[in-house]
């Protein structure tokens, strides 16, 4: 279960567009650790780089090495694929499938693992990640119908108990709650909070009370200019970051006076 | 809008509240398009209408007078309109069920590599290249058809009777033993038909393709999946009912599809499921267009009552492909 990540003088590319310079951090085991920073500054680049979803993207490549626990990811033998069967993701909009009822959302990716299931079993693990979700009260008389015919929230909810079905080691969320009303972000944020006992959370926000309000350690990304790369200005505990950071621009981000 | 009228309208206090010339573009517009909307629905009925008037000498001729005069019936050995249009009936789905079932799965693996397969700059020229093809004329096809591929094909055709002549679909010819040596057949037929609505089915399904939304191809990655299950797992159910409309407009053609058929079938009616087998089958577009030029008026009549069946069939299919389309609209995506 929930593995530390180590990321040593990363470089990401898109094609020849540096996007994100010579980032070195480290992310703790059970811990939300939050990427905050202004738009474009490349910590949505950086997240996807952590399960390699940003090979979605024609031309995108890193240079450097993420480790997890001691693990590259990008090791030439490593697939992609599997990688991403470790470390889940939760997108800035909620993306349950139309086509599938709640249930089936949620064992959707169990299904790619071709484990035949038994009808028993595939309802524990329902019951147990929406459980997990904090959305198993609201929706379980109606499992059946469309994931599409919940809220909002309760569909974002879903697809975290979509991630945690398939018990990954890492729990990755790009903006979870940027397309959502105050409760339905304050319910995600306590299932944050809850989650953190079993997984490694990494979140990117805008929302910097959020970051402050659910991480422990954060990392302040910045960019010089339009088509410069992005770069981690510092990372320290949370505390620390929103109270007395140790870079200029950190505090002024924080404090509002850009970005 | 000129400077006295806004002060005049800034001194009765309705700036920004008055009626402005936009409004006569507005209307025009709307009467624009309800006048196109209507236009269809009138010609749908005209042809609807035609079709009945004109064949209703045929329909109610029960007496058999009219099949009488008709050359191509003959009631002395049994035969009936009724009868024919059975045959022909027959042949027509037969044979678009066959250039269906070579055509959809050719143009979905066609569509997904052009839309999630290819790199794009092949991506766009496979896809230009598809649209020509759809472009050339159905008598070109059926020359091709005729010179090219039948003889081509026709040593496979001895090979699947010998080999899988046990499956009625594949049976030599009773009579002779073999297969058709002229390879003139409903396989040919549907083959070459199959050629012609690849296009429209690529063109249409690759378009539904990549509408699928990115967030749920890459809920699918994110998970973990390879590329050919993230296709199953959010491009095909999203696609599903473009899918089945492109398959419907290809049957659309393939149904009412003439020259090619004309030029490479020899003709025949029967209720036989041999595909392989010469003089067996005919389609209604190809029986009308080779009695047409001959007809006399109550030959006109009854091959209208064709071009009903033909309607008939056509309305059926699209509404069996609506039902199909609606029977999940809840989890169409569509929400």
């Amino acid at each position: 279960m929930a593995k530390r990540i180590d990321i040593n003088n990363l470089n990401v590319y898109y094609s020849d567009f540096l996007a994100v310079e010579d980032v070195s951090l480290a992310i703790e085991p059970k811990s939300v650790t939050a990427f905050i920073g202004p738009s474009g500054c490349g910590k949505s680049t950086f997240l996807r780089t952590l399960n390699r979803m940003h090979e979605v993207i024609p031309g995108a490549r890193v240079e450097g090495e993420v480790l997890m626990d001691g693990v590259n990811l990008y090791d030439a033998r490593i697939d992609p694929v599997a990688v991403r069967r470790h470390v889940g993701m939760v997108f800035q909009r909620p993306n349950p499938f139309p086509t599938m009822s709640i249930a089936e959302n949620v064992l959707a990716g169990l299904k790619l693992n071709n484990r035949r299931m038994s009808k028993v079993e595939a309802a524990e693990v329902v019951e147990s990640s929406l459980r997990g979700a904090n959305l198993w009260e609201e929706v379980k008389d109606r499992l059946d119908k469309p994931g599409s015919s919940l809220s909002g929230g309760q569909q974002q909810r879903l697809c975290i108990a979509r991630a945690i079905a398939i018990k990954p080691d890492v729990l990755l969320m790009d903006e979870p709650c940027s397309a959502l009303d105050p409760i339905s972000t304050l319910a995600i944020e306590d299932l944050i909070s809850e989650l953190k006992s079993s997984y490694t959370i990494v979140i990117v926000t805008h929302n910097m009370q959020q970051a402050a309000r659910v991480s422990d350690r954060t990392a302040f990304f910045n960019i010089a200019g339009t088509g410069k790369p992005g770069k981690l200005i510092e990372m320290n505990d949370t505390s620390t970051i929103f109270s007395t950071p140790s870079e200029k621009s950190t505090e002024d981000y924080i404090s509002g006076r850009f970005g | 809008m000129t400077i006295t009228e806004e002060q005049s309208d800034a001194a009765a206090g309705v700036t920004g509240l008055t009626a402005r010339t936009q409004r006569t573009a507005n209307s025009i517009f709307a009467g624009l398009s309800v006048t196109s909307a209507s236009l269809i629905l009138v010609v749908l009925a005209a042809v609807a209408t035609f079709l009945l008037v004109e064949a209703w000498p045929a329909i109610t001729d029960t007496s058999g007078e009219l099949a009488s005069r008709v050359e191509w019936i003959d009631p002395e050995i049994g035969e009936s309109l009724i009868q024919i249009i059975g045959f022909l009936v027959f042949g027509t789905i037969l044979i678009s069920t066959i250039a269906l079932l070579i055509a959809t799965p050719l143009s979905i693996g066609i569509a997904l590599f052009i839309s999630h397969y290819a790199p794009r700059k092949l991506a766009a020229g496979l896809g230009y290249v598809i649209d020509l093809l759809a472009a050339i004329p159905s008598v070109v096809y059926g020359l091709w058809g005729a010179i090219v591929l039948l003889p081509a094909i026709q040593p496979f055709y001895n090979w699947l009777g010998t080999t899988l002549g046990w499956i009625p679909l594949f049976a030599p010819d009773p009579t002779t033993g073999v297969v058709s040596a002229t390879g003139r057949v409903a396989l040919s037929a549907g083959i070459v038909l199959a050629i012609m609505i690849i296009p429209i089915i690529t063109a249409v399904t690759r378009e539904v393709f990549l509408q699928t939304p990115r967030l749920h191809e890459e809920a699918a990655l994110a998970m973990g999946a390879t590329r050919w299950e993230m296709i199953r797992m959010a491009v095909f159910p999203f696609g599903r009912s473009g899918m089945i409309g492109a398959t419907m407009l290809g049957l659309g053609r393939a149904l009412g599809e003439t020259m090619a058929v004309y030029m490479i079938l020899s003709p025949g009616l029967s209720y036989s499921f041999g595909i392989l087998q010469a003089g067996n089958h005919n389609t209604i577009a190809s029986y009308i267009a080779s009695q047409f030029p001959e007809a006399n008026s109550q030959g006109v009549a009854a091959l209208i009552t064709m071009g009903l069946a033909l309607f008939v069939i056509t309305l059926l299919v699209n509404m069996l492909a609506r039902w199909v389309v609606s029977r999940r609209a809840a989890f169409s995506g569509a929400n």
